[in-house]
């Protein structure tokens, strides 16, 4: 795994004391997981990414203090996937939707699962 | 005015919510599978080679805290969420923890679920085998035999209780502290508090194991 690629060309991602990147949340050490997997698997190029990546982290507007790194990792998975014809913004959102609907209606102590959103 | 209280039960927090991002990122990694573009066996791999790493450090500090000061400690059995505020870790949805004490009578395991209850800010990420459904129930039906599997064994007679976390209150567990660490500051105490042992599925390091 090109760990050390990822780490050293993605901008700004949050890293502990031993160059480990440091997630506050599972969803997002899964969507870094994603993106590495991505790259392995040669859908987009490590500077594709980092170049899409550097555009979402210096929008006008974004925490100054990084605290939503993420988001912007994730809108720029977003928008990577959707230029390289992956899946189209429509699709992703309306999935999206599927899967908030389908956790508010699971209740505590089950599995959430897309078929649960109706 | 009961028909007043059943109107707020149902409009009482939900048991289960996505943030934005978190949709987004299920809905990712729908697509992505369905494409045969990933497989989420290797990402859960990839997320598990950090998972590990991202110590829970909140967590221990605040058992060494209150092993090292009985003021804390009581603090902390009385009202966990003010008393772990107090340190800075405040849940980002604002939920409620309490703080459940090991002792010579009771073990403390806490189980959670495929949802989202789990105290992030004290605890970093969870453990995959924590969101395992196995886990969970057999947990709740033996928690001995998965104590086991974790290497536990705990002396004859002890009870086990499993404390189910909910969207709003999540617990700590806090490990008996170890024998021989008297001269322990509070940061060497931390280093004996591992993850597993704030969940209960494990116990607090020996000194001598840790170095």
């Amino acid at each position: 795994m090109s760990r050390c690629e990822t780490l050293a060309d993605s901008p700004g991602l949050p890293v502990s004391a031993e160059g480990e990147p440091v997630f506050a949340e599972p969803w997002q050490a899964q969507a870094f997981a994603m993106t590495v997997r991505l790259h392995e698997q040669g859908v987009f190029t490590w500077a594709q990414w980092a170049e899409v990546l550097s555009r979402e982290v210096h929008r006008p507007g974004r925490a100054v203090d990084g605290a939503d790194y993420f988001d912007c990792w994730v809108t720029a998975l977003s928008s990577l996937l959707s230029e390289r014809g992956v899946a189209s913004e429509a699709e992703q959102s309306a999935l999206s939707d599927r899967w908030a609907r389908a956790a508010e209606a699971t209740p505590h102590g089950m599995p959430i699962l897309l078929d649960n959103a109706g | 005015m009961s028909h007043d209280h059943d109107h707020d039960d149902h409009h009482h927090h939900h048991d289960n919510h996505f943030s934005p991002m978190e949709a987004r990122v299920r809905a990712l990694e729908t697509i992505l599978t369905q494409k045969g573009l990933i497989d989420p066996k290797a990402i859960d791999a990839i997320v598990e080679t950090y998972e590990t790493k991202i110590g829970p450090r909140n967590g221990a500090r605040v058992v060494a805290k209150a092993w090292a000061e009985p003021d804390f400690a009581d603090w902390l059995k009385h009202d966990a969420t003010a008393a772990i505020a107090s340190l800075g870790y405040t849940g980002r949805q604002g939920e409620h923890m309490r703080a459940v004490f090991n002792d010579a009578e009771t073990h403390n395991l806490v189980v959670c679920t495929l949802c989202s209850c789990y105290p992030w800010s004290v605890l970093g990420l969870p453990p995959v085998w924590y969101k395992a459904p196995a886990y969970r129930s057999r947990a709740v039906i033996d928690p001995r035999g998965v104590l086991a599997e974790f290497g536990v064994t705990l002396p004859e007679g002890r009870k086990i209780r499993v404390w189910d976390s909910t969207a709003e209150l999540r617990y700590l567990v806090v490990p008996e502290r170890p024998a021989g660490t008297d001269g322990l500051d509070q940061e060497a105490l931390a280093d004996l508090v591992t993850r597993d042992a704030m969940i209960g599925t494990g116990l607090a390091l020996e000194p001598e194991a840790e170095a």
